[in-house]
């Protein structure tokens, strides 16, 4: 199977051509089949190569699997390839197998849609670039999936483009995202100039050989790349396309927007833990990113209404951690979020997409209430989403988030308590979704009252098994201080080998709340031990108080918070108007750039190159004209032509 | 004097396509009018067969009949590439000749004549062998030029053609007198041994001979000022003949170019290199400024394969093993996007070539949605866009100018290829953009259908996986590097 591997991007390619080249007559269900069983094909084959890479021994499990040479030119040689090794199967896995219920879906979610075939043709090329993205064994390979997954992301959050909203949406998603590829292609390029290569078992290894541990190259190789990974995974300060993304299908919002094209930035900056190791500056800045970036969208979350855009928010202030996790050097952690929350938040919006689907399309969470009765199946979905990445245990976001606290509390403990008010915060917008969504009096329109009705089973089937996935995924990685083997973090550990010595390193760097994370370092086992449990009892803690905190406000006291807002009115709007962010942007980026654009266009554009180009094109038509009547059509012409023509050429031959 | 050995495996290529000439001319005789569709179908089975059998491994007959010929990598990987050519020129021309009042077993013997011709081109290693393919594919080819019975374009473009054609073979056979005045040979190993013993790198007899041989292979290459029988001429054949020419001839020809000056003149290189430098830029610039005026697609068509060859003279010069295998790469490149182009105006052409002013293209695009998008890919693949077969062949090409010292050499043909890009555009701007001013009925036909996926898949190809053909470019040209 590890030889198949191909197989796994190759497969929703067939979804693509077949759907896409020859589907015109297919019915709607013969081309959700096709695309969703193309997908399952890749997940089996996932599985098949994991099952027999963890028969191996821990540290043969890193294999190449080269197709073919792709580019030989000069000293530039690209192997078409793939990497199999723990972190890019934990990766497949997870986008394989979400991507697989997130087609099945769709299948319902789409049904009544003019655009299903096209919708179908999108999302099998995304789950193609997604894989292709994560499996590529080259940062070339790696790059065209993502630029891949960046097109199919514009495609689908354009796909309703005869509407304005998503059509500027797609747009600004694109736009925004090539300020990121272009740190990325610069990254990429000092790479190749560092290295003279691009594959990855070739420069990783060689990394702390060519790179001084903290020098001038490292750094700018991971803050270049992590530009990139900022704009893909919606950080600061390029997150502004992420909550307007939300103007695509939501299964998209699900699959694209929240479960994994998004996670593609923390997965390249794990994938590069051999440089950002060597780079402590580049570290920093990726945790305080990180963590501010988690604490600025939760704020933002708690006031907005339109329910996709609270789990958008989310979904940046979630990234955050992850990013923060990557940025306290335990990469396996931020991995481990990465999947658990691609179960968690897949499946907050496919429940947003099933509370949509009955209200007819309603998004605004003043405008639900009480829906608990009438949508079951979602609401208990949701409720275990919820209780997931709110972090209550034994759920799957308790273990990852867990870990990720504890890592930055072992680097820093100031970044660990801006985490621990971020989880706070986090329990706090989600249940308020979920207080004003599903309980209460119900607050709907008259019309839209009528016709409420629970999601077709092909929808509600994949919400069931991301719940359980919800529950039970995070048991894969339970800490030894819970009795856990932290198997997963295990599993990985040869892709982080680099890392492990640094981070233990680094750890007592930095500023410190009161000393703590020295205290830590010099604790016996067991007082560490105890201290793990007390920053644990702490997270669990903060969550139910926020859980409390959105009970008491949006469901006891549902004037509360108006009167909060009215108290604090100027907070309040900042925020409510997402810090005025994107009219910020507008004014320094936007408008200069369209005015200096303007003034090229008309000054420079139409006077000079225009000028140009015309002088060029009228001179060379004038040419054709004259050269043209050379040809007269007399045969006797065209022998002195040749007869001219030899003698010339005669002559400049021996005469030069 | 003695007789040397006959080795018939060697020239197996060429007796199984003379075999399957003979073979059509009787079936002619026999088959009925309504089923004449049988010997094109004949005629490609033979070719396929001569394909299977070029391609086989001929250990032991590297040389043969004396010295005469060879069947080393290089020839092997153009007898690949003209029999392709002649595979799919076969196959398009059953198109027309359904459609046509043409005599179909004359056509299709005289194709595989004229092959056979261009494979002796491309094996001869002695210069009166290829001079000897030469005219065995020129005369075929003058009568396959004026094969359109009642089209006075037609007859014209073939007596043009002869005429012009017997002069420039005038020049060829002298330059070859002159060569073995000057060196005693007409082996191409025994010249260059010749010139490396004597040191003759400014015998005057030697170059004047060198220079008439370029002029009459410049004749054949459609090079500039060598070039002006060509729109005549590409105008007035059948269409897939003059993709017959555009490809197959300029293949075979090539091929000897590289024989020759690769093979029995590199001690001079010095001397030819300046003069080649010269005819290329003429070539490309002239090519294709004078493609943008035309009007005809065919015209247009030859203009610009006026200008590929150019291209590939770029790639002569450059030489060295980028260089050289730049050249066959973009011979390959150039037959599938060229032949595809080609098979779209035969398709489109219609009875009696109906359609083949560049408005009656209007259109195309919507109408004919698949036959509207191979034509764009064609055409952008000829203009050089990447991702296909056109843009790998001209970055070889160019890159292996630069890595020789061409700086101004590439800038000239970069600029052409700019130039080139609107005429080519032009095209699929009226496929796309204008409405159509005349119904055309097509309907597609086997062969037809084949020709384009071929080519389709081989510009596409070529372009995304070039490794493939540039690992048996570079394998053939090894005997020129040493």
């Amino acid at each position: 199977m590890l030889d198949l591997i191909w197989l796994v991007p190759f497969l929703p390619l067939c979804g693509v051509i077949i759907n896409g080249l020859l589907g015109i007559r297919f019915p709607k269900r013969l081309t959700g089949t096709i695309g969703s069983l193309t997908v399952f094909g890749s997940f089996l084959v996932s599985c098949g190569a994991f099952y027999e890479l963890i028969q191996l021994p821990a540290a043969e499990r890193i294999r190449e699997v080269i197709l073919c040479q792709w580019i030989p030119s000069g000293d530039l040689v690209v192997n078409l390839g793939f990497l199999v090794d723990p972190l890019s199967m934990v990766m497949l896995l997870t986008v394989s197998g979400v991507s697989f219920l997130i087609h099945v879906y769709s299948i319902g979610y789409m049904h009544e849609d003019e655009g299903f075939r096209r919708y179908f043709v999108y999302l099998n090329l995304f789950v193609f670039f997604m894989l292709i993205l994560v499996a590529a064994n080259s940062f070339l390979l790696m790059f065209v999936g993502w630029e891949g997954v960046g097109l199919c992301s514009y495609l689908l959050i354009g796909f309703w483009y005869q509407r304005q909203a998503p059509a500027d949406a797609g747009k600004k998603a694109f736009v925004v995202n090539r300020v990121g590829d272009y740190g990325f292609l610069l990254g990429m390029m000092l790479i190749f100039v560092t290295f003279g290569s691009l594959d990855f078992l070739k420069v990783f290894p060689l990394a702390h050989q060519y790179l001084p541990y903290g020098g001038i190259t490292a750094t700018m190789i991971t803050l270049l790349l992590f530009v990139g990974a900022c704009g893909k995974s919606a950080q600061f300060p390029l997150y502004v396309w992420l909550p307007d993304a939300m103007e695509g299908p939501t299964p998209v919002s699900a699959l694209i927007h929240a479960a994994t094209m998004v996670t593609a930035g923390v997965y390249m900056v794990a994938r590069c833990n051999a440089f950002y190791v060597l780079a402590p500056l580049s570290l920093g800045v990726v945790a305080i990113i990180g963590v501010g970036t988690a604490l600025y969208a939760a704020t933002m979350g708690l006031t907005q209404f339109d329910i996709k855009r609270v789990l958008a928010y989310s979904t940046i202030s979630q990234l955050g951690y992850m990013f923060l996790a990557c940025g306290a050097g335990v990469f396996a952690a931020g991995i481990f979020h990465l999947m658990t929350h691609a179960f968690f938040k897949a499946l907050l919006f496919l429940g947003a997409g099933s509370v949509m689907h009955a209200l007819s399309g309603e998004l605004d969470i003043r405008k639900m209430g009480g829906l608990r009765k009438q949508l079951p199946w979602t609401h208990s979905t949701f409720l275990i989403a919820t209780l997931a990445i709110a972090g209550i245990a034994p759920l799957a976001g308790f273990f990852s988030k867990d870990a990720i606290l504890w890592g930055a509390f072992q680097k820093d403990s100031w970044l660990w308590l801006v985490a621990a008010i971020t989880a706070l915060l986090t329990a706090l917008y989600m249940f308020r979704a979920v207080f004003m969504a599903f309980y209460g009096k119900p607050r709907l329109d008259e019309h839209v009252a009528k016709h409420v009705h629970e999601s077709p089973p092909v929808m509600i089937l994949p919400l069931v098994v991301l719940a359980i996935l919800s529950v039970v995924g995070g048991w894969i990685g339970i800490p030894p201080s819970l009795g856990g083997g932290e198997w997963f973090q295990e599993f990985l550990a040869p892709v982080f080998k680099s890392a492990a010595p640094v981070a233990v390193h680094h750890q007592a760097g930095g500023l410190s709340l009161v000393g703590l994370a020295q205290a830590a370092e010099s604790l016996g086992h067991s007082e560490e031990l105890s201290l793990e449990w007390a920053l644990m009892g702490v997270s669990l803690g903060v969550a139910i108080v926020g859980i409390s905190l959105a009970y008491y406000l949006y469901l006891k006291n549902p004037e509360a918070p108006g009167k909060i807002a009215n108290s604090f009115k100027t907070l309040y709007w900042i925020i409510f108007n997402k810090y005025y962010m994107d009219e910020i942007y507008n004014a320094i980026f936007v408008q200069p750039i369209r005015r200096g654009s303007e003034w090229l266009w008309h000054s420079v554009d139409e006077n000079v190159i225009d000028g140009t180009a015309n002088g060029a094109g009228r001179l060379c038509t004038g040419l054709s004209a004259i050269l043209k009547r050379l040809q007269t059509g007399y045969v006797q012409n065209y022998a002195i032509w040749m007869l001219v023509g030899t003698v010339l050429l005669m002559a400049y031959y021996f005469f030069r | 004097m003695t007789i040397p050995d006959v080795n018939w495996t060697s020239i197996g290529t060429e007796l199984i396509l003379i075999s399957t000439a003979v073979l059509v001319i009787f079936f002619d005789l026999v088959v009925k009018d309504k089923k004449k569709d049988s010997l094109g179908y004949l005629t490609v089975l033979g070719m396929l067969g001569a394909l299977v059998f070029a391609m086989t491994d001929k250990e032991g007959t590297a040389i043969a009949f004396g010295g005469m010929i060879t069947n080393d990598s290089f020839t092997q990987f153009l007898t690949v590439l003209i029999v392709g050519v002649a595979i799919i020129v076969t196959l398009m021309s059953m198109q027309s000749l359904r459609e046509g009042s043409m005599d179909v077993g004359g056509y299709h013997t005289l194709v595989l004549l004229a092959t056979v011709g261009m494979l002796l081109m491309v094996k001869g290693l002695d210069l009166i062998i290829i001079f000897l393919g030469l005219e065995t594919l020129s005369i075929a080819i003058y009568v396959l030029a004026g094969y359109r019975k009642g089209a006075e374009q037609s007859a014209e473009a073939a007596f043009k053609y002869f005429l012009l054609g017997a002069f420039a073979a005038a020049f060829l056979l002298y330059g070859i007198a002159l060569i073995y005045g000057a060196t005693g040979t007409t082996r191409i190993e025994g010249i260059a041994q010749y010139i490396a013993l004597k040191n003759l790198g400014t015998n005057p007899l030697l170059l004047l001979g060198v220079g008439l041989l370029l002029v009459g292979l410049g004749f054949k290459l459609a090079l500039v000022p060598f070039h002006s029988w060509t729109p005549d001429v590409y105008e007035g054949a059948p269409t897939a003949i003059t993709a017959f020419m555009a490809v197959g001839v300029k293949a075979a020809a090539f091929a000897a170019f590289v024989r020759i000056f690769g093979g029995a003149l590199p001690l001079i290189a010095f001397q030819w290199k300046d003069v080649l430098w010269m005819l290329a830029v003429i070539t490309m610039t002239v090519g294709n400024v004078v493609a943008l005026s035309q009007t005809n697609i065919k015209r247009m068509l030859a203009y610009s394969s006026i200008a590929h060859a150019g291209y590939i003279l770029v790639g002569i010069i450059a030489g060295g093993s980028v260089g050289w295998s730049a050249v066959l790469y973009y011979l390959g490149a150039y037959a599938f996007m060229n032949l595809g182009a080609f098979g779209i105006v035969v398709f489109y052409g219609y009875k009696q070539e109906a359609n083949v002013e560049i408005a009656d293209y209007a259109g195309l695009g919507f109408r004919y949605p698949f036959l509207g998008a191979a034509m764009a890919i064609f055409l952008f693949s000829l203009a050089g866009i990447p991702p296909l077969a056109g843009f790998m062949g001209k970055f070889y090409i160019f890159s292996a100018a630069i890595k020789s010292g061409y700086i101004w050499l590439t800038i000239i043909g970069v600029m052409n290829s700019l130039v080139s890009v609107f005429y080519y555009f032009r095209v699929t701007v009226i496929m796309y953009m204008k409405e159509p001013i005349k119904e055309v009925v097509l309907n597609y036909s086997l062969p037809i259908t084949i020709v384009l996926i071929i080519a389709l898949v081989g510009t596409i190809q070529m372009g995304i996986a070039p490794n493939f053909y540039l690992e048996r470019a570079l394998d053939s040209i090894k005997w020129l590097i040493g």
